[in-house]
């Protein structure tokens, strides 16, 4: 990899700062630093092609707010409404049983309407607006109320029921069960499904908001390409065409306009370069093993015969295994009996068993120092975003103070504002790479992934620190060119190690190894 | 819940006065109409003929917009209820998304007895028994039958 001092050297403007932190990552925007002025001849003709065209590691998605949710559900149902001529109730209902799938409607309906109203749960009907009726001699069989005068309601099934019932038996539909789009008549076995119409003559209006609610939200779930945003109180839903299938070829990260960044796939936060499945394993082995892990590797050895991990807590050397009696020395390891007449005091290194256990128990160790080196470094970035950010909210203070003392501008502050956001995305996508290289088989792409990653941490590193400076450093006009063009480099440097990880993600080229299928 | 006694008091005349063959219904205490006590005899041509089986019904305060639970006092070898002090019945119209606020309490009688005669074992809460009574049936009957003996008498 070239300095990064000679690459820095080559650039760079505010604006291209400013636009670094723009673009990040944002979908629409396709252009990464299109017209940027590139530094010569630095060897970086490769990566400028990446650059050039759509990062390899976007994905295209939109953002839907609740209106257009609505929306969208109103206009499916309006089409289905004219082309079936059926009434918007039971379009609403017969697209809810279709998962929203219109076409399929359509054409099943056209096959078999009766079949397809059947099972949709709006069974023969008869005309005319649901209204609630008295009728004499009328009792209630959920009550057994008779009382003269007493309202009652029958969908199109005609099982006829008073309206105190049928408010009860909808609130707790609704409110306890949080079901809409699936709520029967309250007959034993009948199937039929009520509709919106009949409901809001059954219940409260905050029942009635609740139910169009919850329906909302069978729409956004029934749909494959549809999901909740899940940051807290975000009532937003992304669109992505990304489907279950391929994510072990694409890592979908969106953006949603509240800001919070995740993976489409896994609705995890943002987990660039490692692949949803890899990231799953990852924090499961991160809640089984990192806390007791850093112990057990510190304090304990592995019985030779069944790998049970024993803690010594005293006492001479000759171990028994409390789980299959395997009698050994804590020493070297070997066969007690072996041990002769020497015993309680260990000075054989050269028996055959006590290498091979040794070997064994090597091997054992490695794995788990391995595990230990990645885990270490993935914990590490998290915790230094955690900081980053900390530091950045202290810096928001100084940025006021830098106005005052240097007399910048609002605007011309604003690079300590890129710089924090870089060191957040940037520590982001490191963090991953981690539990990504955990998983790899060594081989040249691993290398030179690690590269990668390594020119990334630096420059990161580097910037980390410098963001750290006191506020009259800050005023330096002569770092704060350094902070830019650091800024912009862990930018691009972020930039060329996911599009060459999604690259060879999207065709195979990745090689993982025992841990990744163990 | 004003209305539920008055539902429950009609369903407790009916099945009282009308109960389904083999079956006998009681309050487990006067005062309260939301505890049932059952007490139902095995089934003829069952493994579980000839004994006498004890079971809760409580009504929850709800009812019928919730379902009732159904429990086993005197123990039963049965791929479809719990073989534990509790002994929870796994029946199908007790479910939540089953149960309809006018489904009736005589129903789960019958379908309890009926569950006594066609065990479930695709649906059942002990694994083990389900599966003899699917692999061996003979030992299942046997082994249900000793079990009558031992706790239904």
């Amino acid at each position: 990899m070239d300095s990064e001092d000679d690459f820095m050297s080559g650039m760079s403007s505010e604006d291209d700062v400013l636009q670094d932190e723009s673009d990040n990552d944002d979908a629409s925007n396709d252009d990464f630093n299109f017209d940027e002025p590139e530094p010569d001849d630095l060897g970086y003709s490769q990566k400028d092609e990446v650059k050039k065209e759509k990062k390899s590691f976007d994905v295209t998605y939109k953002v839907h707010h609740p209106q257009d949710i609505q929306r969208q559900q109103d206009d499916l149902i309006d089409e289905v409404n004219m082309i079936l001529d059926i009434k918007k109730e039971e379009a609403a209902i017969l697209l809810r049983h279709f998962r929203w799938n219109k076409e399929r409607l359509i054409e099943d309906y056209m096959d078999r309407p009766k079949k397809v109203l059947e099972s949709a749960g709006l069974g023969p009907s008869t005309s005319g607006p649901p209204k609630l009726e008295i009728i004499d001699g009328f009792a209630c069989d959920i009550c057994c109320e008779d009382e003269p005068g007493l309202e009652s309601f029958a969908m199109k099934c005609g099982h006829r029921y008073c309206i105190n019932c049928y408010n009860q038996y909808l609130a707790q539909k609704i409110k306890e069960e949080g079901e809409a789009a699936r709520i029967q008549c309250p007959q034993d076995g009948c199937k039929r499904i009520i509709d919106a119409k009949s409901l809001d003559l059954l219940v409260t209006a905050d029942l009635q908001t609740r139910y169009r609610e919850l329906l909302t939200r069978t729409y956004v779930e029934d749909k494959e390409i549809l999901k909740w945003c899940p940051a807290p109180d975000c009532q937003n839903a992304i669109e992505c065409g990304i489907k279950k299938k391929d994510l072990d070829k694409v890592v979908p990260t969106v953006v949603c306009d509240c800001k919070h960044r995740f993976c489409f796939g896994c609705i995890l936060a943002e987990h660039q370069p490692a692949p949803c499945d890899l990231v799953k394993r990852w924090l499961k082995k991160c809640a089984d093993d990192s806390e007791t892990a850093n112990w057990i590797h510190a304090n304990t050895k592995e019985c030779p015969r069944c790998n049970s991990t024993i803690e010594k807590n005293g006492g001479c050397n000759h171990m028994t295994c409390r789980k299959c009696k395997h009698e050994f020395c804590w020493m070297c390891m070997g066969l007690w009996s072996e041990h002769g007449t020497s015993w309680y005091n260990c000075n054989r290194f050269e028996e055959k068993s006590g290498a091979e256990a040794r070997d064994a128990q090597a091997k054992s160790r490695v794995s788990l120092e391995r595990y230990l080196h990645y885990y270490n470094r993935y914990a590490n970035h998290e915790q230094s975003a955690k900081l980053d950010k900390d530091i950045y909210q202290k810096t928001e203070k100084k940025m006021i103070q830098l106005q005052s003392a240097s007399g910048m501008s609002w605007i011309e502050v604003q690079y300590l504002n890129s710089a924090s956001q870089a060191l957040q995305t940037c520590r982001q996508t490191l963090k991953w790479t981690y539990a990504f290289a955990f998983y790899l088989a060594r081989n040249n792409l691993t290398v030179m992934f690690e590269d990668n990653q390594k020119d990334l941490e630096m420059a990161v590193e580097a910037l980390s620190e410098m963001f750290e400076k006191p506020v009259q450093d800050l005023a330096d006009p002569k770092l704060k060119v350094e902070i830019m063009d650091k800024t912009s480099y862990c930018n691009k440097r972020r930039v060329i190690l996911l599009a060459d990880t999604a690259d060879n993600l999207a065709n195979g080229e990745w090689e993982f190894g025992s841990d990744a299928t163990a | 819940m004003a209305n539920s006694q008055r539902r429950i008091t009609k369903e407790l005349a009916e099945v009282t006065s009308d109960p389904p063959a083999g079956v006998t219904v009681s309050l487990a205490n006067e005062s309260n109409v939301h505890e049932w006590n059952i007490m139902m005899d095995g089934p003829p041509g069952t493994p579980y003929a000839g004994g006498k089986f004890k079971l809760l019904l409580v009504l929850p305060t709800d009812y019928p917009f919730k379902a009732p639970t159904l429990n086993f006092k005197t123990k039963i070898w049965h791929p479809n209820v719990t073989f534990d002090e509790k002994g929870s019945m796994c029946l199908g119209m007790l479910k939540g998304d089953v149960w309809k606020p006018s489904s009736k309490i005589m129903s789960i009688l019958t379908a309890a007895q009926q569950l006594l005669v066609e065990p479930n074992p695709d649906d059942a809460v002990e694994a083990s028994i389900a599966q003899k009574f699917k692999e061996d049936k003979a030992g299942f009957i046997k082994e249900a039958q000793e079990y009558t003996k031992k706790y239904a008498n």
